[in-house]
């Protein structure tokens, strides 16, 4: 399987706007016709390799390889990996080069999907880094965002949360800075600003954006609200965790001034920040967020591997 | 300028006054059996003060450290007692090796043999990132 450097996607970046178009029309045809779909990964492989815990994208990423027809092998967890053993990952990715076809990875440092795409001969697939990037949930938002509004530009989005240390709020970012006419409005405590890269690239871009530390003034402005959780593993202090972590419940009370049409989506895992009386709301699309994400993930694939 | 005490080496001038020695330790002229002169403080029409470095040798210099040092520095190839080759350096766009990222979280706090690479975000800031991480690093000198 080794032979010329693959394509691969380690940052939203790496993706055009066209493909990311593109990849939504595939995704939302496999929505019509999944059967059309079942074998197009047919002999292919994913590896998927975890350096840190995570249910809910492996699963995504198997489940999208299983429904093209492909096959997944993997490790169960980064405890009984060679990395484990203090393998470099240049050395992991070369090894599974010669066994994959295509690899999603996670791993707790940031860049660490860089240095796989540099040595790996098979497309790798960021499964998220650190607090870095995370580009195939973005692709999941964009789907939801383009299927319950419509369209990815004219939205006024309010991203709440730990807006810091999120990797999720950092390539969708990046994402709808493509789209026109979006508005933004950033809500979190103090300590859990925008980093400045991410405040660079919204000046250079020349959108409106503004902050608050106030959930309630954002809501009736939004035509999406983006809820995020405090990530306790991005921490190293627990005290910090501990104050900053009930700073934004969304219930239905602070949704009673929202937009008829707003789209509420969270990345899941949620631990308290929506309440569950919010999952009964036809604005709740935080669950429908995982198909989307399936779908788009099995559009990657197929994109990566040259397959239409 | 004045190129006495060179016959055939390189003259590096418009040094800003003070960052000779760092000139000097980033290029690990240390490291030459040649003859190396740091002079500094000398009056220059331009500068007001600045810095020249010396070496008695045509030695490969690392441009890229040095115009990160200093962009402003002209380096004079001199053959002969001539000066055969001027130029004029521009803030790189690729730093490897130079500076080290500092975010913890980044993958080259774990993997010690990863080359830290930093590209240039910011030319007039002079921002470089880290290719791996994004943090931020400022040319400082």
């Amino acid at each position: 399987m080794q032979g010329n450097k693959a394509r691969s996607v380690v940052s939203i970046l790496d993706l055009s706007t066209d493909e990311i178009n593109n990849l939504m029309n595939v995704a939302d045809e496999i929505d019509k016709n999944p059967e059309k779909y079942q074998d197009k990964c047919k002999h292919k492989i994913l590896s998927t390799i975890f350096f840190e815990p995570s249910t809910r994208t492996r699963l995504s990423f198997e489940a999208a390889m299983l429904s093209l027809g492909g096959s997944v092998i993997s490790t169960p967890d980064s405890s009984s990996s060679s990395a484990a053993k203090g393998e470099s990952i240049s050395d992991t990715v070369q090894v599974i080069s010669n066994y994959a076809h295509i690899i999603a990875m996670r791993h707790p440092k940031e860049g660490a999907p860089v240095v796989a795409a540099m040595k790996a001969s098979v497309p790798v697939i960021n499964a998220g880094d650190g607090g870095h990037f995370h580009p195939t949930q973005t692709l999941a938002d964009l789907l939801t965002i383009r299927r319950t509004k419509g369209s990815l530009s004219g939205l006024t989005i309010g991203l709440c949360g730990d807006l810091m240390f999120g990797r999720t709020v950092h390539s969708l970012i990046e994402a709808m800075l493509r789209y026109s006419d979006n508005k933004y409005i950033f809500i979190s405590p103090n300590e859990l600003r925008l980093p400045e890269y991410m405040r660079d690239s919204l000046n250079k871009s020349g959108v409106e954006w503004e902050e608050t530390s106030s959930l309630e003034y954002a809501v009736p402005k939004l035509d999406i609200l983006y809820m995020t959780r405090v990530q306790k593993e991005r921490f190293f202090n627990e005290e910090d965790y501990v104050r900053l972590k009930d700073t934004y419940i969304l219930d239905e009370e602070k949704l009673s001034t929202a937009k008829k049409d707003l789209a509420i989506l969270h990345p899941l895992p949620r631990v308290n920040e929506i309440s569950t009386a919010v999952d009964n709301d036809p604005r709740a699309k935080y669950f429908y967020q995982t198909l989307c994400g399936k779908q788009m993930r099995m559009a990657l694939i197929m994109m990566l591997l040259g397959i239409k | 300028m004045n190129l006495d005490g060179v016959n055939n080496g390189i003259v590096l001038d418009h040094i800003k006054a003070g960052k000779s020695m760092i000139v000097y330790d980033y290029l690990k002229l240390w490291k030459l059996d040649c003859c190396v002169a740091l002079i500094q403080n000398c009056q220059s029409r331009k500068m007001g003060q600045k810095d020249i470095v010396k070496i008695d040798e045509l030695i490969d210099l690392d441009l890229d450290v040095l115009g990160y040092i200093d962009p402003g520095i002209t380096v004079n190839y001199v053959k002969d007692g001539k000066a055969i080759e001027k130029k004029h350096l521009t803030l790189p766009e690729t730093l490897t090796n130079v500076i080290k990222c500092k975010n913890p979280r980044c993958i080259t706090s774990t993997e010690q043999e990863l080359p830290h690479i930093f590209k240039l975000a910011d030319n007039e800031k002079r921002i470089y990132r880290c290719i791996y991480c994004d943090t931020t690093s400022e040319a400082t000198y």
